[in-house]
């Protein structure tokens, strides 16, 4: 049997000639342009010891909630913490390499490793570029850990290689959703200050819950990440939502408790 | 923040013309900036809130810049943040590449007509940004430069670019430029003098507070850099946060 797939279903050779691979690549090369297997929000806040990242653990195809346990805070290095919401595999290769990027870094035996602010210039620069190829990496990303003076660190970046630093971030519907409930207790830089690790930690599963209501294409299971200034990084997971209601549901039509 | 693209549930079914959906490289992050131009000082003022749609991304992500140089220039590229960002992070290493292969510092009108080919050599897929320069000239005096998203530009007394531009720059016209003012006795034009530093200072808060009322992407804080022949010195102003 031949166990290559390209070849199969193929017209016969002796009676055809030899097949032309070269018509595989016919028309122009195409690109992403859309995304397929997708992770939904991450969010965001700093604290006072660093800072807390939250991503649920669905990953969506379309409106199929296809994968349930992945995994989307990335630990890269020592101490930074990457979340990754939109395209699945452009995560998967985003993983890659930022895995490369750590283990070129470690054949310098310098003493050397390389943080939060020198991985996230990195991956806007990789965001940047392939929006410029017009192929762009569909994903909106948080990296999280802390500054060379010790402070924490966190900042945006999407697919089109746009930037930002805020105390609270929160890419796809977190942004409309957990933002408003967040940017109640740190608005503005300097805020974090007065946050306890408790404070955040309550904040982001309040949100978590609160996405888990109105976002369609979300789970009520997921991982919280910390990344301290000390540089120490936990990844919590299969964390639940916790103390949910779910009574309104009784009067809404479409929750499956009515017959038409 | 990525989106699906939206397909009609009514057109998804029917075997009409295919839907096309292209990937838009561009993206607007608001904000606004101003620059104006004094017998001996130049200031180059800009708000700190970074906007995509009706989101509030940031209320504190600076955009005006000191380029590496010294005698210091300001540099903003208000728009499409991203483009912003890369333009003027290339912009400081080509101002220091400058400084080691002539062995002194860029001047702003060289600096000018370097932003004009940087742009114009993007003229096929430009950045997407509103560019001013400000710093002071050959002779001390207050310079400032603007552009369009690919290159053309000129040397101004003041101009206001971003998303309020529109609702400062005739205010400018009037208060710096002195346009539509006739002297009560006389009848005729009057003849625009150099502002103070004090009052260029006032216009450029009244400028904005006004401008953070009536546009929505404009607000939460003000960055005003002013350069003098003792060097660059930032002040902030709180703007309105809703």
């Amino acid at each position: 049997m031949d166990h290559m797939p390209e070849n199969w279903g193929r017209p016969r050779s002796d009676v055809y000639g030899v097949y032309n691979p070269a018509i595989h690549n016919a028309g122009p090369t195409t690109h992403t342009q859309q995304p397929s297997i997708t992770g939904t929000s991450v969010l965001a806040i700093k604290y006072n010891k660093g800072v807390m990242l939250a991503a649920d653990n669905l990953a969506s195809y379309g409106s199929l909630a296809r994968f349930t346990d992945q995994e989307r805070l990335i630990k890269v290095g020592k101490e930074t913490v990457v979340g990754v919401s939109g395209d699945v595999s452009d995560m998967q290769y985003i993983q890659l390499l930022l895995e490369r990027l750590i283990i070129e870094d470690n054949y310098e035996q310098d003493g050397h490793n390389l943080r939060a602010p020198h991985i996230y210039e990195y991956l806007s620069r990789v965001m940047y570029n392939r929006r410029s190829k017009i192929d762009p990496l569909w994903n909106a990303i948080l990296v999280a850990g802390k500054k060379d003076d010790g402070s924490p660190f966190l900042g945006y970046v999407d697919l089109l290689g746009v930037t930002y630093s805020a105390p609270t971030i929160a890419t796809g519907f977190g942004a409309y959703l957990a933002i408003p409930l967040l940017r109640k207790i740190a608005s503005d830089d300097g805020d974090e200050k007065r946050i306890t690790e408790q404070q955040a930690r309550a904040a982001l599963d309040e949100c978590m819950k609160v996405l888990f209501y109105r976002d369609a294409r979300s789970l009520d299971k997921y991982s919280v990440a910390t990344v301290t200034t000390d540089g120490e990084v936990t990844i919590e997971q299969n964390v639940r939502c916790q103390d949910m209601s779910w009574r309104f549901a009784d009067h809404i039509r479409g929750y499956g408790t009515q017959t038409m | 923040m990525y989106s699906e693209p939206y397909i009609d549930p009514a057109s998804a079914h029917a075997a009409a013309a295919p839907i096309e959906h292209r990937f838009n490289p561009y993206s607007d992050n608001g904000g606004t900036i101003l620059a104006i131009a004094g017998s001996d000082f130049a200031v180059l003022a800009g708000d700190t809130r970074h906007t995509t749609g009706y989101s509030i991304n940031s209320r504190f992500q600076p955009k005006v810049h000191t380029l590496p140089c010294d005698p210091p220039i300001l540099v903003s590229a208000n728009g499409y943040s991203a483009d912003g960002d890369t333009l003027v992070r290339r912009l400081g290493q080509r101002v220091q590449w400058y400084s080691y292969n002539h062995n002194k510092a860029i001047s702003v009108a060289a600096c000018a007509r370097l932003i004009q080919t940087m742009l114009y050599g993007k003229r096929f897929f430009p950045y997407y940004v509103h560019t001013i320069v400000a710093g002071l000239d050959e002779e001390g005096r207050g310079a400032v430069y603007s552009f369009d998203p690919v290159g053309s530009y000129e040397r101004e007394q003041c101009r206001a670019g971003g998303a309020a531009a529109s609702l400062i720059m005739p205010f400018l016209d009037n208060q710096v430029n002195l346009k539509n003012q006739y002297d009560v006795q006389t009848g005729e034009p009057k003849t625009a003098v150099y502002l103070s530093l004090d009052d260029t200072i006032k216009l450029v808060k009244d400028a904005f507070s006004s401008a953070t009322e009536r546009h929505i992407h404009v607000g939460d804080h003000l960055e005003i850099k002013i350069i003098t022949k003792e060097g660059v010195k930032v002040e902030y102003f709180p703007l309105k946060r809703d």
